[in-house]
């Protein structure tokens, strides 16, 4: 899943200055006719950086997004849905793997970008440093948040970096199935007997602050990007997506008679966009920068897996070999 | 199916749905700590096999009159339940898991093997389907034994002891049934013990092929129990956990 909320590092001082003017503007001109740029096409340092971060970032998302859904694997009620949560799971796991191998063409070891995760240097989607606090929270999550995460990658997979983009394609298939697998699970909850439904409302009060932060600060205080929109790295604004997700589902949560905890939230009819209370940044930015209600937990869960697992990573290493690259 | 001792069948699926659902939801729990990545993939599609299987044969227990594949899963007592030890415990570390899904999948390919010409023809015709999905499951284990056993020191020391560790609780699938000679005469499943030979014969060049040494059977004494509902203590947390939302209300629909 996931992915949105990417924290791009500022590079309105970007070092493109440094690049042969030559190289860049063939590079530009290829992006602007709609070509992908592979792994061993020439591109700028910067783009290099900034994709690494992106892509790195997602397939941390699909790890530690695993963790909270994947504590209800055990809890799943009846062969149906426990099948298909870890079939769900399973699949997020297979995207990290996909996103690891397509930041790898850019020159990172996985074993580096995991290193990374775990001492705390890169980030992850915010959304998962909330609980998965009952059964209903995963039916929400792989609803909502898939759903905000399918609108941000549709977007990127359109992007310029053809490993990036092959993933996503893929990605966006099977992220399409698990929004109807948490549909229909929300569906059950919300027609179902009135604990379900109580569950059902408590999980989105619960997560609409997480979702309306999914998809990255507003516009207004965000990182500068046009640098990176030019490059197609970045495909589309963080409000706008925000306002996408908003024009898809608001009216489909609706539909299920649960109310959603914004009282401002309405369509304003004279700017055919939503209004919303605007969420809170301050919060967004201690959480992502560590002061959430699960970032220890998230991070010391996967660093003891690295920890047990060290062993076996060893005892597949042949002594001779060196990490390379791969093509694509 | 008229002639055939349908409490003997009942005892059998049993044993082998309980085995697959305890043993799948254990091999879940790898979901996002496994080693490598490609190892939290693949436990987990052992998983959601084995999760498969054990909902075709309640289904087979539904289809002879028993309760519904949900209901026998998630509202069963734990006496009720006829697992073997060896599925119960936690994951513990890789080098376990790995060893009781070497051990387990191993005995699990002989038997479906076995009962795909079982005379009973509802079960022959799954354990057909199940023994094409064990294949994939033994060249899993096999290989990573092999690698393992193999590697270097640290990892051969490792594999070694859990072997030992898991070997005495591997007998116990073989736990023998009431209804053994019943099952062996009707042509439905030709016995535990049978199995039991047959297996010993299939690890015994694997183990020593990967630079592991077998225990000695007759120095072991075999975990027995789980097939009459004597479990371990690690089986109620275990159906607690799974049961815990299903039973907020077992008559609504999730």
């Amino acid at each position: 899943m996931y992915g949105g909320g990417y924290i791009f590092e500022d590079s309105r001082n970007g070092s493109d200055s440094a690049e042969d003017p030559r190289k860049l503007e063939d590079f530009e001109a290829r992006i602007q006719a709609g070509e992908k740029i592979e792994p061993m096409d020439w591109m700028p340092a910067e783009y290099r950086k900034q994709l690494i971060r992106m892509i790195e970032q997602h397939a941390h998302s699909e790890i530690i997004g695993a963790l909270p859904e994947g504590t209800w694997i055990t809890r799943a009620p009846g062969f149906r849905r426990k099948l298909a949560l870890m079939a769900k799971v399973q699949d997020e796991v297979g995207h990290a793997q996909l996103l690891y191998s397509a930041a790898e063409t850019l020159g990172k070891p996985r074993e580096t970008m995991i290193n990374d995760l775990i001492s705390g240097k890169s980030k992850y989607s915010n959304v998962f440093n909330y609980p998965a606090v009952t059964w209903a929270d995963t039916a929400i999550i792989a609803w909502l948040i898939d759903a905000g995460a399918i609108i941000n990658q549709v977007a990127n997979s359109k992007g310029s970096y053809g490993p990036y983009c092959r993933a996503l394609e893929r990605i966006c298939m099977e992220e399409s199935f698990h929004l109807k697998y948490g549909h229909d699970n929300v569906v059950f909850l919300a027609t179902g007997t009135p604990k379900q439904r109580e569950m059902v409302q408590d999980a989105l009060n619960r997560w609409w602050k997480p979702i309306m932060h999914f998809f990255g600060p507003s516009d207004k205080i965000s990182v500068h990007t046009e640098t990176l929109m030019r490059w197609k790295v970045k495909m589309a604004s963080n409000d706008d997506m925000r306002q996408k997700f908003l024009d898809m589902y608001v009216p489909k949560i609706w539909e299920l008679g649960l109310t959603i905890p914004d009282p401002k939230l309405k369509k304003n009819e004279d700017t055919g966009h939503w209004d919303y209370t605007e969420p809170d940044w301050e919060e967004f930015k201690r959480v992502i920068n560590g002061d959430g209600p699960c970032n220890k937990e998230r991070l010391a869960v996967r660093r003891r897996a690295e920890e047990k697992g060290e062993w076996v990573r060893r005892a597949l290493m042949r002594n001779a070999e060196e990490y390379s690259v791969p093509l694509s | 199916m008229n002639e055939l001792n349908k409490d003997a069948i009942r005892d059998l699926l049993y044993r082998m749905a309980d085995d697959q659902l305890i043993l799948g939801h254990r091999n879940s729990e790898w979901t996002g700590l496994g080693p490598i990545l490609e190892e939290d993939i693949a436990f987990s599609s052992m998983a959601q096999d084995k999760l498969g299987q054990s909902l075709a044969l309640y289904t087979l227990l539904h289809d002879l009159g028993d309760k519904d594949p949900d209901t026998l899963a998630f509202n069963r007592e734990e006496k009720d339940f006829k697992c073997c030890h060896l599925v119960e415990y936690p994951i513990g570390g890789y080098e376990f898991s790995l060893m009781r899904h070497f051990l387990f999948d191993s005995s699990e390919a002989l038997r479906f093997g076995m009962l795909a010409g079982s005379s009973f023809s509802p079960l022959a015709k799954i354990a057909r389907k199940f023994r094409g999905e064990l294949r994939y499951h033994t060249m899993h284990a096999d290989t990573w034994i092999r690698q393992l056993g193999g590697a270097n020191e640290e990892s051969r020391a490792k594999i070694q002891s859990s072997l030992e560790f898991c070997f005495p609780l591997a007998l116990g699938i073989f736990e023998p049934s009431d209804y053994e000679k019943t099952l062996a005469e009707q042509g439905v499943f030709p016995g535990e013990s049978e199995l039991q030979k047959e297996w010993l014969a299939h690890i015994e060049p694997l183990l020593a092929g990967s630079g592991l040494s077998m225990p000695d059977v007759s120095s072991c004494k075999p975990s027995y129990g789980g097939r009459k509902g004597r479990h371990t203590e690690h089986l109620k947390p275990l159906l607690d956990e799974m049961t815990e939302v299903y039973k907020i209300d077992p008559s609504a629909e999730w």
